[in-house]
């Protein structure tokens, strides 16, 4: 398994492809999604899998995602068989899927990964029950304070809190894995934001169906034997 | 150099004043804005020349180093809320010495999205700009949006979205303008940061604002377009 889970910060980069020798499969992922991926190809004995990210910063500013999702892919084109996108659109207003489309590379559906966690449907009745919903996932609960809380400046200006999130009213937790520390940092950040607390456990929900089904995709042997999986 | 805490504002004549007031704004000083504006009036400027040489130069300030990527959204929020702090003294004391208008603006987030941060900078801005703005409110749906047209009778529809699930709602709201035949009635401006220029263009809106500068400008364009045409035509 060659996933690299590390530097979430700055993107988790790890292109094991070298020239002349194509390895079977790369995952281009928002930095956000990192850890989840790598639990997902273990507990699925995935092997012969790459993990590249972008920097999960880029929540905060959609409009460089598309950019630097195409220096990622160009960089690695003549390493890999096949490429795919673990990224949703994120606020891109489809200029993301435009780009793809002419590289050819796949990506997980739905519009953010809080749809693809939750499942696309499931995701709509909670909006539609809430508008003024602010969803966390395990890694947004983990980094809350240096995505939200610095990331949008509020520490250094906490009147602007109300100006963010003044339209909200509760924050949701949707939760990869059940673990109470992560429980209670949600908690305490729905009441640093002045929110309501609620909590709905998703598990990995699309993103490791996703992942599955890209292993699965062309990579027989001659045998007709899955290369990828164990 | 002096500290900032040294520099006494009544003691600076005009034109070191605006340009500390663009420093204050640009650093989001409200309660020197504030004072800075005290000043000014207290001198004899005019309201519409206090808050056009001082405060709206200032906000042009930030926003172009905010599109240059050197300042982001929390320092424009706290130059935006500093520049507030100055139009709540300016704004009544328009009203009653008149400033010129530049016409009138319908504004709203569509239906299904809460996020008005740069609705409100845009509504800032125009006002700023000499614009009457009709607010709405965050999600607002189509009727409320032709309800707004009917009673106000602006001359700009501006839509706001942040999501990308909720900006196709900006079709909709043209695409039954022009059912109703009134979609040529009013210039329809979009923005918000999952936009492009193709979406704008694709929804069948005049124009994208990428910005609440930007916004000023095109409104400001596309008026003289209007009047030139209006004109023209008589």
């Amino acid at each position: 398994m060659d996933v690299a889970t590390t530097g979430l910060s700055t993107g988790c980069d790890l292109d094991q492809g070298r020239a002349g020798i194509m390895r079977p499969l790369l995952i281009i992922a928002c930095g956000a999604l990192a850890r989840e991926v790598g639990w997902v190809i273990k507990a699925n004995g995935i092997d012969g899998v790459d993990l590249t990210c972008l920097p999960a910063e880029l929540h905060n500013y959609p409009d460089r995602i598309t950019p630097e999702m195409a220096d990622k892919i160009d960089a690695n084109t003549d390493k890999y068989e096949r490429i795919v996108a673990l990224y949703a659109d994120c606020g891109t207003g489809g200029t993301l899927d435009a780009m793809l489309a002419t590289k050819n590379v796949e990506r997980i559906g739905g519009p953010h990964c809080y749809a693809f966690y939750s499942g696309e449907d499931a995701f709509e009745m909670m909006h539609e029950d809430e508008l003024g919903t602010l969803y966390l996932t395990d890694y947004l609960v983990r980094f809350f304070d240096r995505l939200i809380i610095k990331g949008l400046g509020i520490d250094r200006h906490p009147e602007l809190r109300d100006a963010y999130f003044g339209n909200y009213k509760r924050l949701m937790y949707l939760a990869q894995t059940e673990d109470n520390s992560l429980v209670e940092k949600a908690k305490d950040a729905a009441a640093t934001l002045g929110l309501e607390y609620a909590y709905r456990f998703t598990g990995y929900g699309g993103l490791g169906d996703f992942i599955v089904e890209q292993a699965k995709k062309g990579h027989e042997d001659a045998d007709g034997n899955n290369r990828l999986l164990a | 150099m002096a500290d900032e805490e040294d520099i006494v504002l009544s003691e600076l004549n005009d034109e070191e004043l605006v340009q500390q007031m663009h420093d204050d704004l640009y650093d989001g000083l409200a309660d020197e804005v504030v004072e800075g504006t005290e000043i000014l009036l207290s001198r004899g400027w005019t309201p519409y020349d206090t808050l056009t040489k001082a405060l709206v130069e200032g906000m042009r300030i930030v926003g172009i180093d905010f599109r240059d990527g050197i300042l982001f959204v929390p320092e424009v929020l706290m130059a935006a809320n500093s520049m507030k702090s100055g139009m709540g003294i300016l704004r009544p004391l328009l009203v009653e010495t008149g400033a010129p208008k530049m016409g009138k603006i319908v504004i709203g987030t569509v239906k299904g999205d809460i996020h008005d941060i740069g609705k409100n900078l845009v509504g800032m801005m125009m006002e700023g700009a000499g614009f009457e703005v009709v607010d709405l409110g965050i999600n607002i749906d189509v009727d409320k949006y032709l309800a707004a047209l009917e009673e106000h009778e602006p001359d700009i529809l501006g839509m706001s979205a942040l999501l990308t699930t909720t900006m196709p709602y900006m079709k909709v709201v043209i695409d039954t303008m022009k059912e109703k035949g009134i979609r040529n009635d009013y210039i329809v401006l979009v923005g918000g940061a999952p936009l492009n220029e193709a979406f704008a263009e694709n929804v069948g809106a005049d124009a994208y604002c990428r910005d609440a500068a930007v916004a000023v400008e095109i409104a400001k364009e596309w008026m003289s377009r209007r009047q030139g045409s209006a004109l023209a035509a008589t």
